[in-house]
């Protein structure tokens, strides 16, 4: 049976190239109170972030790896021979003629100044630990729209930036969002003024150049009242023999009326450990929409949430997962009700292909004293392979006066009638597969920008490709 | 002692585990036999009976004819003497999965009885053997014990009561019951527990499945202040079948825990779970199943339902339905609900003049009607509907 059908390959080459390190600022290998103080010097930080970081990474030592519950493959993350900060600047660039040559050529061959032109409101370009480039066209600029990096954010608003920032994810919500606070730099900082609808979609690019090197972006998004946005995120690195990895921090905070919808395609290399935590709030009347997709990284654990701490308010979390050989993909998601009317739906769907394993873990936690809040769960698996891998663990709590939550899982297998069907029909046996598995998926990409499920609906063309035994 | 850090102990109020005040040694002493005998009248003509007092048997009877065809039904303090060769073989000789393999082994430590039923090859039995444990003593630890071995193509029904002399009585209880059946055996097993409200209960059951054998089981659980009920089902043989159906009601703050695992180990086997449980006042219950299926195990069907009934505000229903399948030709599901009484359903009998707390009670009993019916055998069925009705009666 051949597992890794060579088009996949060919699309992994998309980003798998490196340029050469030049790096002004590197803080060395290994983690320590050096390294943040490194950090917090070059960055020129005011002294509560220094503190901030400080304490995190004694929360993050005292922290055991989560191994009781989650894959023993954490274990093979070496901590002591990441580099945790890599730059060549501290300023991102408003033009990519100013962007240095080598990076501009990374994001060019990846299609991002081309995007930009094409269909964004705004482009933050992140190599490494730093934004090398991050603008937004003008007109939204005018309506007091605030996008750029974090470290930049920080800078420049620093009353709106430290009154939300770690208060959706607290340090010490988990061992990886401790790493991430004491070693956080890059990321989005998005502020949407009240009654702003933005248009196009914001988008951030994240890139890994450098070998055993440690990314950890902190991204804060706040949707004043009534206000609208929506924000892409894609991520790619080249394939090294070592581990890399990703441990990012995503706050987004909906406040009465707003919202937001937030956009990921994950397609790091299979080396890169992705482990992020990702949560919102959502005020009275708020909507958080997460859609998030899990194509590439070695192991991926990210279970978006959100907080529904308004009346009313409506949480969604969309996901794809699809796991091939030597990838787990374990995702899920989880919905706090902390408010009367809320609701909240969850669909997952994952593909398990070759000796790949996909994994849903959910949360939906109903307290008592909450009135009339809803939540439905669908997940569903597909395996493809006889070593495919799927599991799923929810984990629901319901108390409270008609509330109502309902949970569906299916495991099943592409039958063997429909393909024969398609055959008979004069296609390929891999057309016929990979016709199933959109079908598979299609009512839930359907619900995507028309970009995202064409490139999707793409990347399982060349994933079945030759999949089928 | 397990810890809520332990995914299998997972929402379970652990604090409330302690073994202090105990006792776990018994006084040897005589106990009004013909009270409990007579209470122990659950079904008629059963092929064999025995009565446990405080673990103790106080009374034993079984078919002549059975007895003469090879059927064992003692209690093991009998088998031990006559049997150890079978015993040898299968006392406490599984391997646990679900959390309690400390609560076994002080099981294995302090066990005193329990009973043995043995059926020999290609025996039908109609009708069911019956096991009656009384909590008699306030107070005691007590470790009752089933072992079933149902040998190529016999068929058997046993059921289990587990109950207290008086309501509320305290005592700490670690069961262990283990059902083996034999290629092409059925094995089907009602336990209805009714402990005492203040008692803690540990329930520990497994099941094994040969070659095309079947094992149909059924819990109710009422009684207890703390339960934890574990129920892993491995099936072993090509073709095998597992039924689990449970149904409890709790009230006041009665925490029911219950853990299971569908284990298909073979090709072509089927299983299918049903757990329901209604909910009142401030309790609480967990329901945590999983199905496995190993890569060897093609062609299975798995399913796993649990519905909970929230009867009042406060009640906390936990659900933890989980599936890790690593064979490709399979048939899998689970689903879990929560909700209350249907608000549409209440209505229409109201505006047909029935009073709101006898609706309420008829929706509930609609609600596991569903799992009642699978019984085929009214009198236990009769027997079920009187224990729900009793437990309500406090509502």
């Amino acid at each position: 049976m051949s597992t890794a059908p060579q088009a996949i390959d060919i699309d992994q080459e998309k980003g798998n190239f490196q340029m050469p390190e030049e790096h002004t600022f590197d803080a060395g290998v290994g983690l320590s109170e050096g390294v943040i103080d490194y950090i917090s010097d070059v960055k020129n930080e005011d002294q509560w972030i220094r503190d901030f970081r400080k304490k995190a990474l004694k929360t993050f030592n005292a922290k055991a790896l989560p191994t009781h519950w989650a894959s023993k493959d954490l274990e093979a993350i070496d901590f002591d021979k990441i580099r945790y900060y890599l730059a060549s600047g501290q300023k991102p660039k408003r033009s990519w003629d100013d962007v240095p040559d080598d990076i501009k050529e990374t994001f060019d061959r990846l299609g991002i100044p081309e995007n930009e032109r094409k269909f964004l409101a705004g482009v933050e370009a992140q190599f490494d630990s730093e934004a090398a480039y991050s603008n937004i066209k003008e007109a939204v600029g005018k309506q007091g729209v605030i996008f750029m990096g974090s470290t930049e954010g920080l800078k420049k608003h620093p009353e709106i930036f430290r009154k939300w920032f770690g208060k959706v994810i607290p340090t010490g919500d988990n061992k990886f969002s401790a790493l991430n606070s004491a070693t956080f730099s890059g990321g989005s900082f998005i502020y949407i003024p009240p009654g702003v609808k933005v248009s196009h979609p914001l988008q951030a690019y994240f890139r890994i150049n450098a070998e055993n090197f440690g990314q950890f972006e902190r991204t804060l998004i706040i949707a004043d009242e009534g206000s609208e946005v929506t924000y892409m995120e894609g991520c790619t690195a080249p394939k090294f023999d070592t581990a890399t990895l990703h441990s990012a921090v995503v706050e987004l905070v909906a406040l009465k009326g707003a919202k937001i919808e937030y956009i990921t395609v994950q397609n790091w290399s299979a080396n890169v450990f992705n482990l992020v935590t990702k949560r919102a709030i959502a005020e009275e009347e708020a909507t958080v929409k997460w859609i998030d997709c899990n194509i590439g990284s070695r192991l991926t654990m990210k279970y978006p949430g959100v907080i529904l701490k308004g009346r009313k308010a409506r949480g969604e979390v969309l996901s794809i997962a699809l796991a091939n050989d030597g990838q787990h993909q374990d995702t899920g998601a989880k919905m706090i009700h902390a408010a009367d009317e809320t609701t909240s739906n969850i669909i997952a769907k994952s593909i398990s292909v070759g000796e790949g394993r996909s994994t849903y873990r959910g949360m939906v936690h109903m307290p008592k004293h909450l009135k009339g809040c809803k939540n439905n769960t669908e997940c569903d698996a597909l395996l493809i392979n006889k070593n495919s891998r799927t599991d799923t663990y929810p984990a629901i709590t319901v108390r409270g006066n008609k509330n109502s939550v309902q949970h569906e899982a299916s495991v099943s297998k592409v039958s063997a009638e429909q393909i024969f069907y398609m055959q008979q029909r004069g296609l390929t046996e891999g057309e016929a597969m990979s016709l199933s598995v959109n079908g598979f998926v299609n009512d839930l990409t359907r619900q995507f920008p028309m970009e995202y499920s064409v490139e999707l609906k793409r990347l399982i063309d060349m994933e079945m490709e030759g999949s089928v035994g | 002692m397990p810890t809520r850090k332990n995914e299998e102990w997972r929402f379970a109020n652990i604090n409330s585990f302690t073994l202090d005040g105990y006792d776990f040694v018994l006084p040897e002493k005589a106990i009004g036999s013909q009270e409990l005998a007579e209470k122990s009248d659950v079904i008629s003509n059963p092929s064999g009976q025995i009565i446990f007092a405080d673990n103790k048997p106080i009374l034993q009877d079984v078919d002549n004819d059975l007895k003469t065809k090879g059927v064992i039904w003692e209690p093991l303090s009998e088998a031990l003497k006559h049997h150890s060769d079978i015993l040898k073989d299968y006392f406490m000789a599984q391997n646990l999965h679900l959390g309690s393999e400390k609560f076994a082994a002080l099981h294995s430590a302090f066990i005193s009885d329990g009973y043995l039923l043995y059926v020999p090859k290609g025996l039908v039995i109609d009708r069911p053997f019956i096991a009656n444990h009384w909590a008699v003593s306030d107070k005691a630890a007590i470790f009752p014990h089933t072992l079933v071995i149902a040998e190529e193509s016999s068929t058997v029904t046993l059921i289990d009561t587990f109950n207290a002399k008086l309501p509320t009585q305290e005592n700490f209880i670690c069961a262990f019951s283990h059902f083996l059946a034999g290629a092409n055996a059925t094995i089907n097993h009602r336990a209805f527990q009714n402990w005492g409200t203040k008692t803690l209960g540990i329930h520990i059951n497994a099941a094994t499945t040969g070659k095309d054998a079947t094992v149909n089981s059924l819990g109710v659980n009422l009684g207890c202040q703390h339960l934890r009920s574990e129920h892993q089902s491995l099936l072993q043989g090509d073709g095998s079948h597992i039924e689990m159906l449970s149904l409890c009601v709790a009230n006041n703050d009665q925490e029911l825990d219950q853990r299971t695992l569908q284990s298909h180990r073979a090709a072509h086997t089927t299983s299918n779970l049903l757990y329901k449980n209604a909910l009142m006042d401030k309790s609480k219950t967990i329901f945590s199943g999983l199905i496995k299926v190993a890569e060897e195990a093609q062609q299975t069907d798995a399913y796993q339902t649990n519905r909970n009934l929230l009867l009042s505000t406060t009640a906390e229903a936990n659900a933890l339905p989980g599936l890790e399948i690593k064979a490709d030709d399979v048939k899998c599901s689970h689903g879990a609900t929560t909700g209350q009484i249907d608000e549409d359903q209440l209505f229409y009998m109201l505006a047909r003049g029935i009073d709101p707390h006898k609706a309420r009670e008829l929706l509930v009993f609609g609600f596991f009607e569903e799992i009642i019916s699978k019984i085929g055998d009214n009198e236990l069925a009769d027997y079920i509907r009187e224990l729900i009705q009793t437990k309500f009666q406090h509502m």
